[in-house]
């Protein structure tokens, strides 16, 4: 086993796990990506969108201080050190996705963030399920993909 | 500072931390989400320290904080309430659910990775955020 990977996704989990503490400490609000971000482009509320702006340039700049850094922090798979991995297929495969994962996330109202990160922390029943039924989607999903139709590549 | 911007930086620094856990950690690479998810082929454990230290770190930060009457700078937590299963809950998940099997891509990393924007990364932005209206539209139907 690759323990110095898996050393890192540990230490960055302790990094997303405070910073879902931070932002219910000072904003009372749940870290969960698809409701922060889904909700300022759905609807905008008044009032109650500067910080989820903040938020999403926030994300972004996270793995840009990174690279800026360029000390080789990140964890890509096959390549230690870089920060952003090669998308794991063309548009056409894209555009199915992130219509499934929009789609998804707004009606189970949660991703992996609010309902894993979040909803487990709380120790919420409904999270809990959700969690259980994406991942067990997913990887149902990759099943299909790499075994049954990619001939176990 | 006025406390509308105390808000703005405090949400910014949360997406900051976040984004960095999500870089340190290899989350942005979809190749080691699909590693996770591929039980059947060469299985890749680092997702689940990921979660796994995301949640630990969580659990004991929540029940620190959530003793305080109300956030620092908010009125009150805005914490859910449901504790009902319903198919939308669970059909949602399992839309999801596929798409991340598809792409290895969920809404943080997603984001997160414009740093290095491709064309599929793109395609799938404009996507989900489609998707977004979509569940929105058909919630309000109801």
């Amino acid at each position: 086993m690759d323990w110095s990977s898996s050393l890192q996704g540990l230490a960055g989990g302790i990094l997303i796990g405070l910073s879902a503490t931070w932002l219910m400490a000072t904003l009372g609000r749940i870290a969960g990506i698809s409701g922060i971000i889904g909700n300022l482009v759905t609807a905008r509320p008044k009032g109650d969108s500067a910080w989820r702006v903040a938020f999403l340039l926030g994300l972004i700049s996270g793995p840009v201080v990174l690279l800026l850094l360029g000390g080789g922090l990140g964890n890509v798979a096959g390549s230690p050190g870089e920060v952003v991995g090669a998308p794991a297929g063309g548009v056409p495969l894209m555009l199915v996705a992130g219509l499934l994962v929009g789609l998804g996330t707004g009606l189970g109202s949660g991703c992996t963030s609010g309902h894993g990160v979040c909803g487990l922390s709380r120790l919420s029943m409904r999270s809990l399920v959700a969690t259980l039924t994406f991942l067990v989607a997913a990887i149902v999903t990759v099943f299909v993909v790499r075994h049954v139709i990619g001939g176990g590549a | 500072m006025t406390s509308e911007t105390l808000k703005t930086l405090m949400g910014y620094i949360a997406g900051l931390i976040f984004g960095l856990g999500l870089a340190v950690s290899g989350m942005t690479d979809p190749a080691r989400v699909l590693g996770f998810l591929d039980l059947f082929g060469a299985w890749d454990p680092t997702l689940m320290f990921v979660l796994g230290g995301a949640v630990a770190t969580n659990f004991i930060g929540y029940r620190l904080v959530l003793r305080r009457p109300n956030p620092v700078f908010g009125e009150h937590f805005h914490l859910p309430t449901r504790q009902d299963l319903d198919g939308r809950l669970i059909g949602g998940a399992a839309l999801f659910g596929i798409g991340w099997g598809l792409s290895g891509y969920c809404p943080g990393p997603a984001f997160a990775s414009i740093a290095g924007l491709t064309g599929p990364l793109l395609a799938m932005l404009v996507t989900m955020v489609v998707g977004w209206f979509l569940a929105r539209a058909v919630l309000a139907s109801r």
